[in-house]
């Protein structure tokens, strides 16, 4: 009341809603000079939490940088009319900008195919054309074991999300278990698939833990179901008709699995049966992205860096994945051939929620940001595209990589975006300012495979010069 | 009825006889002896035509017992692992023509063993042949025309020796003969008169590079030892490369530019 009175005239009728929807109360009246450190403020105070948390504020889905009344008087917006300010929380923790290669590893005698952090960020899997894994020490940036059983390429590693097993797929079919800690093979390799493996992907821990089931996505148009314990398929998951290029085990425990016959497939988990399909595309499927899918990958890990003893393991990692998913369902996004990609939400429709067009060649990889706010795509155009992650909306596009993008990868914090591709060069991205924040070259050749470890820290990228590559700020 | 069936009767009537049984068993296990028995003592037509079919049994048996063994042999030969790995996204993309590195990497490697051979004079003016000799006749009569005279500086060897007149094609006079160049080193800017060791390439061809024919432009190797030249490692340096860089049958002697 004292506060309108001293300033009467200069306040403006706003409306407070989350990214889905929901109003935060109801229209008040607000300063025109307060700016986001107000607002932040004020959202703190009414969702009544604890600590103070950062937010970022947006109106007509453009981000409020300056106070209200400056906002106002740039774009001749009327103060009689209520406004709408989309708020959204961003993360707790701000890593630090990666901008020199610390280290260039060699040691891989073919190109490297595939690098993968560990959940907790604290060991280094890559997989080369020499057929072998090799276990990195990131502290000392040295050569920790080298895995060999293998008898092609390798094409694929993964790590299990409790950090205690590693499994590697290879061009000839097979797949071999490793153990981190000692860089041995864990009995013989598992055998199955009669032609290379396009993808692997790990049992959630909030499902069940420890991690024993996985699954692979191979050439030969199936999908199977693997025990690490067992060391046998369980399910094989036959249906598609081409090759099987990217699976995702999802946190509610429904596989999706995308195929070069243009279609989607939902299975269920105990028997392996077909739940749905998604159709739409109208090309191959080359990558898919879940909005969960940083919470699946690091379970229980998280940017505390804090250990969980095994039978708390599972309830933190719930935690987690019911923090991040929010209210409204797992989201699902497909990037394909056709030059488009497809926002869906499976387990409540199986039509698309949004086509997401606007690359002018094929989508290599598909990327939700760690907090699912942000899609990242990155195509053959040489471009790399942001999308909002919750309505599909296209945000803005980066261009500067002179040769078509191989891959994309967040940190942890969601704030910067990593690009490899085949000009040689890594470019981060920062999603606030919407531009090219480092040029990172350094490379001889085509880069394959980049990675940002989810604690931030660094970032590891290989590819056809045989070395490999680890930035940090 | 027949016999057999009588017998069938009396055993449905008032069973086997007790020890039935035991001798039918020893019967049949007496069966293979007598059998081997057989086939060892039968003659002629017989005996053939029972080893005949023992042996068709026996092969018999031993392919069917192939048949469930393991083989460890036949297993499918392992894929040899190619040069040029890709990721799992590029594998079902055509390869992108690398015609343009190709063309690229061989202009390289030119440019590189180009430079290898910078020499003070790169290009010189060719010596026709009928420059380089002259025609000598020979025989009685001075029918025989085959014979050619160098008209150009020469170098032999010290351990040289002429062919018999009547072998020796090339005639290198003695007149025009040397042993020794006058080399300049273009950095220290001072003229030695060094030995020639040998021939090492002369730009017209390797003929004359056999020849030992020195021109404007050939490459010799000549005794540096007098320089106190040594190698990085501490060893005297005792031959290097000179570019002749005059014309020695004009000027009668050699000048030489010190290759370094």
């Amino acid at each position: 009341m004292t506060m309108m009175d001293t300033d009467e005239g200069k306040t403006v009728m706003c409306l407070l809603t989350d990214p889905e929807g929901t109003h935060l109360g109801s229209a008040m009246y607000i300063p025109q000079k307060a700016g986001p450190l107000q607002l932040t403020q004020l959202v703190n105070r009414f969702l009544d939490n604890e600590e103070m948390l950062p937010y970022s504020f947006y109106v007509s889905d453009e981000e409020l940088l300056v106070p209200v009344g400056t906002y106002l008087e740039k774009n001749k917006v009327s103060v009689e009319k209520v406004l709408t300010i989309v708020y959204q929380q961003q993360a707790v923790f701000r890593i630090r900008p990666v901008n020199r290669c610390s280290q260039t590893i060699a040691g891989h005698a073919e190109a490297v195919l595939c690098v993968s952090f560990s959940p907790d960020g604290k060991q280094l899997a890559s997989g080369s054309g020499d057929t072998t894994v090799r276990l990195w020490d990131l502290y000392t940036e040295t050569p920790l074991f080298t895995c060999k059983g293998h008898k092609n390429w390798v094409l694929t590693v993964a790590w299990s999300p409790d950090g205690k097993h590693l499994v590697s797929g290879s061009k000839s079919g097979e797949i071999c278990c490793w153990n981190p800690k000692k860089g041995e093979l864990e009995g013989s390799p598992l055998t199955g698939h009669k032609k290379w493996i396009t993808g692997i992907s790990w049992e959630p821990v909030h499902l069940s833990s420890p991690c024993r089931r996985f699954v692979t996505s191979s050439k030969d148009g199936d999908a199977r179901i693997w025990d690490i314990t067992l060391k046998k398929s369980i399910i094989c998951l036959s249906g598609h008709t081409l090759a099987v290029t990217c699976v995702k085990w999802g946190g509610d425990g429904i596989i999706y699995t995308g195929s070069q016959d243009c279609t989607i497939k939902m299975w269920e988990t105990t028997q392996g049966k077909l739940i749905r399909e998604l159709k739409g595309h109208g090309h191959w499927i080359n990558s898919l992205a879940l909005s969960t899918e940083y919470v699946l990958r690091t379970g229980a890990f998280d940017h505390t860096g804090r250990q969980y003893p095994p039978n708390e393991e599972k309830q933190k990692a719930l935690e987690r994945y019911n923090k991040t998913k929010g209210d409204s369902p797992e989201r699902l996004v497909s990037g394909s051939d056709d030059f488009t990609m497809f926002l869906w939400e499976p387990s409540v429709s199986k039509q698309p929620k949004k086509r997401l067009t606007g690359h002018q060649q094929l989508v290599n990889h598909v990327y939700f940001s760690p907090d699912g706010k942000w899609i990242a795509s990155a195509s053959f155009d040489k471009s790399v595209r942001l999308w909002n992650g919750i309505t599909g909306q296209f945000v803005t596009v980066f261009r500067g990589h002179v040769g078509p993008v191989y891959q994309v990868s967040w940190s942890a914090d969601s704030r910067l975006l990593l690009s490899g591709s085949k000009d040689s060069t890594l470019k981060i991205w920062e999603i606030r300012t919407k531009k090219l924040k480092q040029d990172l070259p350094g490379h001889a050749d085509e880069v394959f495979a980049v990675d940002w470890s989810p604690d931030g820290e660094k970032v590891v990228s290989g590819g056809k010069d045989r070395v490999l590559k680890l930035w940090k700020g | 009825m027949p016999q057999g069936d009588y017998i069938d009767l009396h055993r449905k009537r008032n069973g086997y006889r007790l020890d039935h049984f035991e001798r039918k068993r020893k019967k049949e296990a007496r069966e293979v002896h007598k059998h081997s028995t057989m086939a060892q003592k039968s003659l002629g037509i017989k005996g053939k035509m029972i080893a005949k079919k023992n042996y068709a049994e026996k092969a018999l048996m031993k392919k069917t017992l192939k048949m469930h063994e393991e083989s460890s042999s036949r297993r499918k030969a392992d894929e040899n692992v190619q040069e040029g790995a890709v990721p799992a996204y590029l594998l079902d993309r055509e390869d992108t023509t690398r015609a343009k590195v190709l063309s690229n990497t061989i202009k390289q490697k030119r440019k590189e063993k180009a430079g290898k051979w910078e020499v003070p004079l790169p290009k010189v003016r060719p010596v026709a042949e009928d420059e380089m000799f002259r025609v000598i006749r020979s025989g009685k009569r001075k029918t025989k025309q085959w014979k050619r005279m160098v008209t150009k500086a020469t170098f032999v060897g010290p351990a040289f020796t002429r062919k018999p007149p009547k072998y020796e094609r090339f005639i290198r006079p003695s007149g025009l003969r040397f042993t020794k160049a006058h080399v300049t080193h273009p950095e220290l800017k001072c003229t030695f008169c060094l030995e020639i060791i040998g021939i090492k390439k002369n730009p017209n061809g390797p003929m004359y590079t056999s020849l030992g024919v020195m021109t404007r432009g050939t490459i010799i190797e000549v005794n540096v030892s007098e320089l106190g030249l040594v190698t990085p490692a501490g060893k005297v340096v005792w031959g290097k490369y000179a570019q002749v860089t005059n014309n020695p049958e004009n000027d009668g002697c050699i000048n030489a530019v010190l290759l370094v």
